[in-house]
């Protein structure tokens, strides 16, 4: 069994309104120092060993369905956990 | 010529299409579910607007792996044509059957009113009707119709002539204004603009007529 977290964001070629917008409200916060602000998707997957290894089964179901590579980008990382019960 | 009108769960529009198609334009439509595996009774698709799967993931992620899509996949390699509005648009770039993608609007607003918009290329079989340059006047109503595409794709879309609308002020923060495209072979057009509720005067536009007038002119000589 396998714990898997899968973050997607834009491209950083692709304009974040919405981080923009959340910056806005830091700055008016105060904390001018906060320079850029991007928003992003957070998957967790719990995937069972299969003969296909795991990245490549994340890779795919990112490449198709998780992320548009048309303008985000996705990272991951995989723990491997023990079976439940 | 027979249209069908796909209907995902959330889609809104489909009731508009169905009606401008069978009650103005006064030909064969019916609305076909999104669990649908054949449309070989069928000589073009119509993709309505609307939240297909709630917009969840992203617009039009979900709806691009409903069964019907597969068949309309099969129907557009043939030859025959597609049209998507509005969210409609956005689940035939996720399908990969047009190019690029829609991102949230620049200014975060939903934008519901008419725009005036550019007739870029009339020379499509869903444009023959209009004049090139041709100023009409088509509702939006989206959050996520900023089309986005990388400048790779941007200058195919242009060397093919597939741009096909423009808006004439950037509403929603298109690249280079875009409203609606076509795909390379010309048969699969998607638009953010809904010339289905521009069918009658009343209704403020009679635009959308001369848009749907060229779809059943040009693809009823192929089919029928």
């Amino acid at each position: 069994m396998f714990f898997v977290k899968v973050y997607v964001t834009y491209k950083q070629s692709v304009l974040d309104p919405q981080g923009e917008a959340v910056k806005g409200a830091i700055h008016q916060l105060g904390y001018e120092g906060v320079q850029d602000v991007r928003i992003g998707k957070y998957f967790e997957l719990k995937v069972k060993q299969t003969a296909e290894p795991v990245e490549e089964v994340i890779e795919t179901l990112c490449d198709q369905l998780l992320a548009n590579v048309n303008m985000e980008t996705y990272r991951y990382e995989i723990v491997e956990m023990e079976e439940e019960a | 010529m027979k249209f069908a009108v796909v209907v995902f769960p959330g889609s809104n529009c489909d009731k508009d299409l169905l009606w401008a198609m069978k009650d103005i334009m006064q030909v064969e439509a019916e609305f076909v579910d999104h669990t649908a595996t054949d449309l070989s009774e069928f000589d073009g698709v119509l993709l309505p607007g609307g939240f297909s799967y709630g917009d969840y993931l992203r617009c039009g992620a979900i709806a691009r792996f409903s069964n019907v899509m597969k068949e309309v996949t099969r129907f557009a390699e043939e030859g025959k044509p597609v049209f998507g509005t509005c969210n409609g648009f956005q689940i035939l770039t996720e399908a990969g059957l047009l190019p690029g993608t829609l991102l949230r609007n620049e200014s975060l607003n939903f934008i519901c009113k008419t725009v005036p918009l550019k007739v870029v290329n009339a020379q499509t079989n869903f444009t023959s009707e209009y004049e090139t340059d041709q100023i009409i006047h088509l509702p939006i109503a989206h959050g996520e119709g900023n089309y986005y595409c990388d400048e790779a794709t941007l200058a195919q879309l242009k060397a093919n002539g597939q741009i096909v609308f423009e808006y004439q002020e950037n509403v929603n923060g298109s690249v280079e204004k875009i409203a609606g495209i076509t795909n390379e072979q010309g048969n699969v057009l998607g638009m953010m603009p809904h010339p289905e509720r521009a069918m009658e005067s009343l209704l403020g536009s009679e635009d959308g007529r001369l848009f749907f007038a060229s779809m059943i002119k040009n693809f009823g000589k192929v089919t029928n």
